[in-house]
């Protein structure tokens, strides 16, 4: 049986945050098909909010795209009130999706080793593939 | 259909079908315009779209407008247009922009007057009707009519005030304002995908109001998708696109190329850019876009059509070339989206910082003196916020910090600390805490930034409108002679 390991989700996936009111969303997206399978089984809304809960508790609303593999959340009541009375020098949480990414999901190396090898969906030019996160961990 | 599925084989378009390409102008009031130069001279567009107008944006406009009631929008309309107008007349390209904010009339003239010193002529066209503040300002609307969007409070609780208020409007007044002819065309709020969905409505022929056939809502929930990926300028072209290691891949950022979008009358979209410019448009850095600031992607609400994304289909041909396809559309419902701001106290901040041996227990030091002044002067204040930039700015919690010893045993600490209060003295007060600190506080100060910086704070009011008390103000006003 493969071994299990606590993977950060920088290694697999990439992800954008903004701002609307008070709420901060994210998009997060795995970077092929087998990266999609772990972060739609690990990424529930309840991690995510358990994560940022220790800095910004609020409920946390989720969303699953398989047809862009690709995670929506919601974080309520991320922003103090909203951008503009925000004291945090990211004030629009422009900067979160950052924090997203330091969530740490547990896989099996047969399955960290799927995601990292299967090669990225979109066309990167004449550069070689290059998940993110290769040399972590 | 699920991505690993994507074969890249070139898509050919039926030739006879007809074709609109279209172009991201600005993402918010401050971008760069030479990508839009690069878009009209090498992208082959026959529209510019650009958004002006973030949700915060008409907040300073207000300051503008109190100052200056001629003000009020977006100032660099003006020397964006004196750029790119000789390239757009040369090409026959049009230009639809919400630089109006708050006062689009003020806009127009200011851009008139510019061109009439050139001895330029344009047809511009002005649409007007989404300032709703009067109708949130007013007592005998009913208690239960624009309560907060999100937790329910009712509008008398920041009544007195309120600065702004602005209703989304929809494609139709611009599509109007194409159909009568204008070059350019100048608004105030409205939906800023409808910068977008107006050009292709009049160019396709789409139909747009009281649409009920699945093909007609498809059509537009394409378009919307469209001007989603394009109202955010270099956000979809590459820009800001959050990774680890990947963002290297992408080419030549400081030449960017905003996206371009060649949309088919059935809605089909393929999302390009110019060729030589930088940046990439791929299957990640295109749904990177998508899904930003959407919320529910299943219910991403215009005024114009409500989209579900769930059966996109971004197929990623290569070569900066992203085929857009499988966008769904509902009729929208009878209310429109309300951003209003009200006053909400003011902050002042100073950051301020120390250097090795101990800096880290002399920035604790530091900030225990400030308490102390804070409470001896009876300052009024909500709250003292403090954050460690290059620490924990960012992050918040989820940076933990080193333990102590490896923070005393750092280069340097910065420490700013942001005072939140409802008095506007307070603040201008706040920097005068800092300066003696400089001869009579620890040692190795590397010294004070922000000492005057002080600014008013505003709460964001989110709300719904029925359309039947904005759509019949909305007005669509030609200015200018042929050019």
């Amino acid at each position: 049986m493969s071994q299990t390991l606590r993977v950060p989700l920088v290694r697999i996936a990439h992800a954008r945050s903004g701002d609307k009111a008070d709420w901060v969303d994210f998009g997060l997206f795995a970077w092929n098909l087998a990266g999609y399978r772990l972060i739609e089984r690990e990424v529930t809304a309840e991690r995510v909010r358990a994560h940022f809960a220790p800095w910004l508790p609020g409920e946390v609303d989720a969303w699953a795209l398989p047809n862009i593999l690709a995670l929506k959340f919601v974080l309520r009541g991320a922003l103090q009130g909203g951008g503009a009375r925000n004291l945090r020098l990211d004030n629009l949480g422009k900067a979160m999706a950052g924090a997203l990414l330091r969530l740490e999901i547990v896989v099996t190396e047969a399955e960290l080793a799927e995601a990292l090898e299967a090669p990225r969906v979109g066309w990167w030019g004449d550069v070689p593939p290059s998940p993110p996160g290769r040399g972590q961990g | 259909m699920i991505g690993a599925t994507y074969p890249v084989v070139p898509i050919h378009f039926p030739t006879f079908m007809k074709s609109i390409r279209i172009g991201a102008g600005l993402g918010f009031y401050g971008d760069n315009w030479e990508p839009v130069a690069a878009s009209i001279e090498y992208g082959h567009v026959q529209f510019i779209a650009s958004d002006h107008l973030a949700e915060l944006t008409l907040a300073i406009l207000q300051k503008d407008r109190q100052r200056d009631p001629s003000l009020g929008y977006a100032r660099d309309v003006v020397p964006m247009l004196l750029r790119l107008w000789p390239l757009m007349r040369e090409r026959g390209v049009r230009f639809v922009c919400n630089a109006g904010g708050l006062n689009p009339m003020g806009a127009a003239q200011a851009v008139l007057a510019a061109f009439a010193a050139k001895g330029w002529q344009a047809r511009i066209a002005v649409v007007t009707g989404d300032d709703v503040l009067p109708r949130l300002q007013d007592v005998s609307t009913p208690a239960d009519e624009l309560a907060h969007l999100f937790t329910g409070e009712a509008v008398s609780q920041v009544r007195e005030r309120l600065v702004f208020g602005n209703a989304y409007l929809g494609a139709a007044p611009i599509v109007q304002a194409l159909d009568a002819g204008a070059d350019i065309v100048i608004t105030g709020r409205v939906a800023d995908a409808a910068l977008f969905l107006g050009p292709l409505v009049h160019g396709l022929g789409w139909t747009l109001g009281g649409a009920t056939e699945p093909q007609d809502l498809n059509r537009l929930a394409q378009g919307l998708t469209v001007g989603h990926l394009l109202e955010c300028s270099g956000q979809g072209s590459g820009g800001n696109f959050g990774s680890q290691g990947a963002w290297k891949d992408i080419p030549d950022l400081a030449h960017i190329g905003y996206p371009i979008a060649e949309v088919w009358e059935d809605g089909t979209a393929l999302i390009t850019k110019a060729p030589g410019t930088g940046g990439r448009i791929n299957f990640d850095t295109v749904r990177q876009q998508l899904l930003y600031e959407v919320h529910n992607p299943h219910a991403y609400h215009s005024p114009d059509v409500v989209l579900d994304m769930g059966g996109i289909v971004l197929h990623d041909e290569g070569h900066d070339r992203v085929r857009l396809t499988g966008a769904r559309g509902q009729a929208p419902g009878p209310m429109l989206k309300v951003v209003a701001g009200y006053r909400d106290g003011y902050k002042a901040e100073v950051t301020w910082g120390f250097s090795w041996p101990d800096a880290w227990d002399k920035s604790q030091a530091a900030i225990a003196t400030i308490r102390t002044q804070l409470a001896d002067r009876r300052i009024p204040h909500d709250e003292l916020f403090v954050e460690y930039p290059g620490l924990n700015s960012a992050h918040g919690a989820l940076a933990p910090l080193p333990d102590a010893g490896a923070l005393n045993a750092m280069n340097e600490i910065w420490t700013r600390l942001v005072l939140r209060t409802p008095s506007k003295a307070a603040t201008d007060g706040f920097g005068r805490l800092f300066p003696w600190l400089a001869l009579s506080g620890p040692a190795y100060t590397c010294g004070f930034n922000g000492l005057h910086n002080t600014s008013e704070l505003l709460g964001i009011w989110p709300t719904l409108i029925p359309r039947v008390r904005v759509e019949p103000n909305i007005q669509v006003d030609l200015l200018g002679g042929a050019p």
